[in-house]
């Protein structure tokens, strides 16, 4: 059982919790992801390591409340128990080498570009954050993107905060203008990072792309995480989650992802009703 | 004067009809009675053939010899000198290619039912034995093992009632290995895994869940910083094989692992499950060994109406138990031998809505010795599917390999060993799939004490 020692909501439907797991704590990279089940009869589900604290030996998860599980999840406070906590698993993201980087988030993606953008400002590089919200209730770690940037475009849909636009006119923009990166690190939905490396490719920039398929072991044990890469067949648990944004066929990824969408919604529902009953 | 009945007694089944629609246990084992009448069938024979087709080499007659006068403590005493998971493998052994593909019995009539009968002890054992374990004095050495599949569980277990300190490092959130996410519960129900695990707790086996060996921790840290003295390696077969013909990406296609994993250890077939499967028709799985005849008897269970065996070769050649086979078969899965797919067929929605095949015909023989099959010409032909599972066979992960110093793997990713179980790193054992690549229970149960009595010479040894 694995220990949640902070809790805190980032805005309605997206958390930040704490966990308590010294092992994965001591080895996690940016780039890596834990598997969590939230109790016994739980599905196993990846999310990104946020951030982690090896002294105090705690993993940081930055979720966003889209079914079941991750609704189960957030009806859990601190001092109470998850199940189970499996890590880090996955490559860590490159920086070798990288001296200037933009960084481009889209919603709760933004939560698993923050910790690279830490590591490489950390490193010295010069770091452009280009992140993206619907609108102002949704965005999430502006103060913290602030810290390690040394340019923030924030963007939402509706302009109702930061500049109004989605994120890869913002990047066109800044390439325009005559910034030139050594690489560009897209995390977001699939269809954000797609027209990302559709601009990228423009410009000839090298484009990484974090994935994120279904997965259950997370450990190149069943092989339902796969996708196909410059032609061929990659498993992103233990060959990603980061890949060339230029190789991934995106399209066969976002067919996937929507494999058990009539499962899902109906799951949701059920747990959304249960906690409703609980609460009366 | 021995039972000269033809036949072996049958194994008392469920109903094919009822039991294809349910997940408990297919075969529900010998009465009292039943056993003591099967085991007299045995001659007793003075060189033991059935032995000699014994991978751990189990005194097969002397235990035999127990039942029948109804000793059943002395005849489980006799098969735990040799065999650590009676229970286990008097389910799941390829008997027939084994124990009583050798005995005198079968020459001229039905072997003895050597499985049933290991079946029927380890069984009675676990129903009637009050005898707690005794925690054996502790050596005041540590050693590690990684995998609790049946390698690791039988290695932890010989080494903790030598008196080691051993701790389990299992990757996934339940030990069992292949028994708990592989093998559904129809054929070995989990509960029997979960006593050997219990038991192995109860000598004092540590059992560390959620720890990949590799990325939590790495070998080099177990020695280092944990302070083991050996480390035994069964981390199993690994990432499973596609085929590379166009559409095994569509919606509906899964690797057998994925599906049984969904099905077994998620326990997707479970309405309260928060893990989805996907509803089907009709599924074709492709492959002939047991993994396919789970996957297939899975399928029918989750209620597809048609779910055939796709194989390219005959079922002459099938991998499979001969028994998974039969009960498949009972249970209505239809067997397309002699095709090959060579291709998944997607609607706009990118779903699976068929399985493209060619008939073979088989040829010359090829180098495992079996004959080459060859496709027929202009024999194209499509399976109206809207699923597929690929049951084609693995390749090792290569993880552990890669995070860890000094430990050689041949061409195909398998650690090489010595017929110790030793790697080519000082201390570090390795046995079972990881080794062999795919094999049987009862081939990875025996490497698992092979290492565990050669762990302990070395570390003697060494002190
Ligand atoms: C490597 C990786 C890192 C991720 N990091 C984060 C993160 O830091 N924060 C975050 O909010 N989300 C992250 N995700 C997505 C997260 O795993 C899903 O949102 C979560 O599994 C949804 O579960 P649910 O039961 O609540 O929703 P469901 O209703 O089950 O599903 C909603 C959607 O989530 C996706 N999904 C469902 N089950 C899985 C699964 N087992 N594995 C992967 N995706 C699934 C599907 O696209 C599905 O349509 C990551 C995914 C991957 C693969
Ligand atoms: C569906 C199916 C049906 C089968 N049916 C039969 C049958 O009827 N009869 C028969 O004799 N055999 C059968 N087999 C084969 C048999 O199950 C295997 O040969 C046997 O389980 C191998 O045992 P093992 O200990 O080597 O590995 P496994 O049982 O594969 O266990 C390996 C364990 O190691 C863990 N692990 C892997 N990597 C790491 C890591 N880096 N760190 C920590 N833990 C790790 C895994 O999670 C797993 O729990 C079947 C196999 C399958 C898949
Ligand atoms: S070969 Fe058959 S009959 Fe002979 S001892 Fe073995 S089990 Fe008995
Ligand atoms: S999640 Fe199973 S192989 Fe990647």
């Amino acid at each position: 059982m694995y220990k949640i020692v902070r809790k805190k909501e980032l805005n309605p439907t997206v958390t930040l919790m704490d966990i308590e797991a010294p092992m994965i704590a001591k080895k996690a990279e940016p780039g890596q992801f834990i598997i969590l089940r939230v109790d016994e009869e739980g599905e196993r589900i990846p999310l990104t390591v946020a951030d982690f604290d090896r002294e105090k030996g705690t993993v940081t998860i930055i979720f966003q409340i889209v079914g079941a599980t991750t609704e189960k999840l957030n009806h859990k406070n601190e001092g109470e128990y998850i199940q189970d906590f499996v890590g880090p698993l996955g490559v860590a993201s490159h920086t070798d080498g990288l001296k200037k980087v933009a960084v481009v988030g889209g919603g709760v993606g933004c939560a698993i570009a923050y910790p690279i953008a830490k590591k490489l400002h950390n490193l010295g590089c010069e770091v452009h954050s280009i992140v993206g919200f619907r609108n102002k209730d949704l965005v999430i770690l502006e103060d913290e993107f602030k810290a390690v940037s040394d340019k923030l475009c924030m963007m939402t849909d509706d302009g109702s905060h930061g500049e109004k636009g989605l994120v890869t006119q913002a990047l066109r923009k800044l390439i325009e203008s005559g910034e030139k990166y050594d690489e560009v690190i897209a995390i977001g939905p699939l269809v954000m990072m797609k027209f990302v490396v559709a601009v990228t490719k423009e410009f000839g920039i090298k484009t990484v792309v974090s994935m994120n398929p279904i997965m259950i072991d997370g450990t190149g044990m069943c092989g339902g995480c796969r996708l196909t890469v410059g032609g061929e067949t990659k498993f992103a648990c233990v060959d990603g989650p980061d890949f060339d944004g230029f190789l991934v066929d995106f399209d066969e990824a976002m067919d996937r992802g929507t494999m058990y969408k009539p499962f899902e919604r109906h799951k949701h529902e059920e747990t959304c009703n249960l906690f409703a009953k609980e609460v009366k | 004067m021995p039972n000269m009945s033809p036949k072996k007694n049958p194994m008392p089944t469920q109903d094919p009809k009822e039991r294809s629609c349910n997940f408990k246990e297919v075969a529900l084992g010998y009465t009292k009675e039943m056993a003591v009448d099967e085991a007299q069938r045995c001659l007793n024979c003075k060189n033991k053939p059935c032995v000699s087709g014994c991978p751990v080499g189990i005194s097969i007659p002397d235990f035999i010899a127990k039942v029948a006068v109804e000793d059943f403590d002395g005849a489980y005493d006799i098969i735990t000198k040799s065999s650590s998971l009676p229970a286990v493998c008097g389910r799941v052994c390829p008997q027939e290619n084994q124990c009583e593909g050798k005995c005198v019995r079968g020459i001229k009539t039905e072997a003895v039912g050597i499985g049933r009968l290991e079946r029927f002890v380890a069984d009675w054992h676990n129903e009637h034995s009050t005898a707690a374990p005794v925690k054996p004095e502790p050596n005041g050495h540590k050693v590690a093992v990684i995998g609790a599949g049946p390698s690791g569980l039988t290695c932890a277990g010989d080494l903790a009632k030598m008196g080691y300190d051993v701790t389990i490092y299992e990757a996934l959130h339940l030990a069992g290995g292949v028994l708990v996410y592989g093998i559904p519960e129809f054929r070995l129900p989990k509960s029997i895994v979960q006593k050997e695990v219990d038991g192995l707790k109860a000598l004092g086996v540590k059992v560390i869940t959620n720890t990949v060996v590799g990325k939590t921790i790495s070998v080099d840290e177990l020695f280092e910083d944990e302070g083991f003295e050996a480390v035994f390696i069964g981390s199993g077969a690994g990432l499973p094989r596609f085929m590379g013909i166009p559409g095994e990406n569509l919606k509906g296609v899964y690797s057998a692992n994925e599906f049984l994993t969904r099905v077994n250890l998620m326990k997707a077939y479970k309405e309260d499950s928060d893990t989805p499967i996907k509803k089907n028709k009709s599924v074709a799985v492709v492959g002939g060994g047991n993994v396919a005849m789970d996957a297939a008897r899975c399928a029918k269970r989750l209620g597809a109406e048609n779910v055939y065996i796709v194989y390219r070769r005959s079922e002459a050649e099938m991998p499979a138990r001969k028994e998974e086979v039969e009960h498949a078969k009972e249970e209505g899965i239809i067997f397309k031998t002699l095709n090959n797919p060579i291709e998944v067929m997607g609607g706009d929605d990118k779903f699976v809505n068929g399985l493209k095949c060619v008939e073979m015909e088989l040829g010359e023989p090829d180098e495992s010795g079996r004959r080459r099959p060859v496709v027929k010409a202009n024999s194209e032909f499509i399976l109206d599917v809207d699923c597929v599972v690929m049951s084609i066979g693995t390749s090792p992960n290569p993880l552990i390999k890669n995070t860890t110093k000094g430990i050689e793997t041949n061409k195909h990713g398998c650690f090489i060993c010595n017929e110790d179980g030793l790697t080519s790193r000082e201390g570090v054992y390795a046995g079972g799939d990881a080794v062999t690549g795919a094999a049987t229970v009862i081939l990875a149960m025996g490497a698992g004490k092979t290492a565990a009595k050669a762990m302990d010479e070395y570390i003697k040894a060494k002190n």
